[in-house]
């Protein structure tokens, strides 16, 4: 039960239950849908770049609950901020999820995101909390194509 | 109640079954493994698995070549499996079974050798709504190359296919009728030989998608009256990358070759080849020959306990897990079908399949989760995946009662 407790944390099943930024935009700049084609999650990613930096994101879609939780906390993070620095953060949450580096030493850069440390206990859920972050990298190239974890 | 009743009685036989599959001792996560997806594949009894060893230390030749006492054996056991396999499902004739990789393979030769053949731009294919994909796509690629259209014959609100709609479709334009015996995605048994027999009504041939079907119910192709029959070795106690085409004589002789290669052939020059008879005319190359031995013991195991005896016995089984899911708060079975074998499909209120999937296998219970390859069902009903527990002659009451607590574990977890 420890592993699943890890996995499912409290602010995972909270933002499953009640996502935010959950919808759509009514003008973007950037978007891309994601699709993991295993398990069938899929999630369509919307933002609006101003100047450089993510003035308002949404995302809408099904998905299991590390895919919407990962999407809310990912979205509830990245406005406001420039797409460098989201890029960034791409790079370190994957390593966090992956478990292909010590994250613990970013974790301050992570933030709340890092509750999804879990997941590479899990290697057949890692994609399922990585799939946003790759529709973003998809949107920020705004590529008409559909982003997939393989 | 009855099933209950019925199920007791049976359970002690079931217990020894289980104890010829070495890998169900096995404890996940600390767990006694509840494997409830033989759907995906099932598990194979010692004597399939000792099969194999014994093939490769003691017979291993390449075989209808060597002149020699070791390729005679090889030769003499693979053929042996052909007749085994032509028994097991009431053949006439040897010739009438070919050695494939598997259903999706045996699929491919027919949509491909029979429409080369059959196939010109207008004709319709008919297949059904709940196909899994290897009975889909394949006739997707045979239609894009002769312009024959495929259609569908829709599905009803319980999952049983819609057979006014199926009388309708079929007419002076259809070709072939591909259809599944039982759902791997909801469990349906398909009233085949019915719908064979109006298929034959327009002398229509009828290909049945066996992969559900041989593992849970004695199967007869001279009474159904199918044309062709697929099924893969590994979903019945079998091993992987072994698989059959049975085809009724007449079209095997008029359907092109799939492949090109050795064994195929009778004499090649670069003028022209002459083609092997039936079925060697299909069997390109070397085969998978230990996996067609391999098959034969898992014919010769399940045989000895009887296909008779395996259905009823899944039969009590399957009804004794529906009435204990049906107890489940917020399950929604995915299709009640009127008749069901092997498969049920389900989701629970509120969590996603693969959540539950994951939970469940903390639990040491396995089962599928997603869209089993046949999305037009998960699009049909509405869903973006299902939880799918699927049974072989294995299981047993405690599998299901593990699945029942693992459920609400899940809720437990996502409660908290
Ligand atoms: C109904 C059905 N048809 C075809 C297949 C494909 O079988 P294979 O992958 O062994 O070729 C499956 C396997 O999942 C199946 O359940």
């Amino acid at each position: 039960m420890n592993e699943l407790q890890e996995l499912y944390q409290q602010l995972i099943l909270d933002h499953n239950a009640n996502p935010r930024h959950y919808g759509r935009l009514a003008e973007c700049t950037h978007s891309a849908e994601g699709h993991n084609p295993l398990c069938g999650d899929q999630i369509f990613l919307e933002l609006k770049i101003e100047d450089s930096c993510v003035s308002q994101v949404a995302f809408s879609g099904e998905g299991c609950a590390i895919c919407k939780a990962s999407s809310s906390l990912m979205t509830e993070r990245l406005a406001g901020k420039s797409v460098s620095e989201c890029k960034e953060l791409f790079t370190l949450f994957h390593a966090l999820a992956t478990g292909e580096e010590d994250a613990a030493q970013d974790s301050a850069a992570l933030g709340k995101l890092v509750v999804f440390s879990g997941v590479r206990e899990f290697p057949m859920r890692v994609k399922c909390a990585t799939l946003c972050w790759h529709t973003l990298m998809a949107a920020f190239e705004n590529k008409n194509e559909v982003a997939v974890t393989e | 109640m009855s099933a209950v009743a019925d199920i007791t009685s049976l359970e002690a036989q079931a217990r020894r079954w289980r104890d010829d599959f070495p890998l169900l001792e096995q404890k996940v996560h600390g767990h006694d493994l509840a494997y409830l997806d033989s759907a995906a594949t099932t598990q194979k009894p010692e004597s399939v698995i000792s099969v194999l060893g014994k093939y490769y230390r003691e017979e291993n030749a390449n075989i209808h070549r060597g002149v020699y006492a070791l390729s005679q054996k090889a030769t003499h056991a693979y053929e042996q499996s052909r007749k085994k396999v032509a028994d097991f499902i009431g053949a006439k004739s040897f010739k009438e079974v070919v050695f494939v990789r598997g259903t999706t393979e045996a699929i491919n030769l027919v949509a491909q050798s029979f429409g080369r053949v059959f196939l010109k731009e207008g004709d319709e294919i008919l297949v059904s709504a709940m196909e899994h994909h290897s009975n889909i796509v394949p006739w997707q690629l045979v239609t894009e190359q002769t312009g024959a259209v495929l259609r569908v014959i829709p599905m009803t609100e319980n999952g049983d296919l819609d057979q006014d709609a199926y009388a309708k479709l079929l007419s002076a334009k259809t070709k072939l009728v591909a259809l599944c015996h039982v759902s791997n995605a909801i469990g349906t048994v398909n009233p085949i030989k019915d719908m064979i027999a109006q298929a034959h009504a327009f002398d229509v041939p009828v290909l049945i998608d066996g992969a559900q079907g041989v593992p849970h119910t004695k199967i007869d192709v001279q009474d159904l009256d199918c044309d062709f029959y697929a099924f893969s070795g590994h979903k019945m106690y079998g091993p992987t990358g072994v698989g059959v085409l049975y085809a009724k004589e007449e079209y095997l002789e008029r359907m092109s070759p799939y492949q090109g290669g050795g064994d195929m052939i009778l004499s090649v020059t670069f003028e022209k080849t002459t083609y092997n008879e039936i079925p060697y005319k299909f069997e390109a190359g070397t085969p998978n020959i230990s996996g067609v031995i391999g098959l034969g013991a898992a014919i010769d195991y399940v045989s000895q306990i009887g296909m008779d005896r395996i259905a009823s016995y899944e039969a009590s089984l399957m009804g004794l897990a529906v009435e204990k899911l049906r107890d489940v708060d917020g399950l929604r079975f995915i299709g009640e079908p009127k008749q069901r074998a092997g498969a049920l499909s389900f989701i629970l209120e509120g969590i996603h399949p693969h959540d539950l999937g994951t939970i469940l296998d903390m639990e040491g219970v396995a089962i599928r989760t997603g869209h089993h390859c046949a999305q037009p069902v998960m699009t049909f009903f509405a869903i973006p995946a299902s939880a799918r527990a699927s049974f072989g002659l294995y299981n047993n009451e405690a599998d299901i009662d593990a699945l029942v607590s693992g459920l609400a574990k899940a809720k437990e977890v996502f409660k908290r």
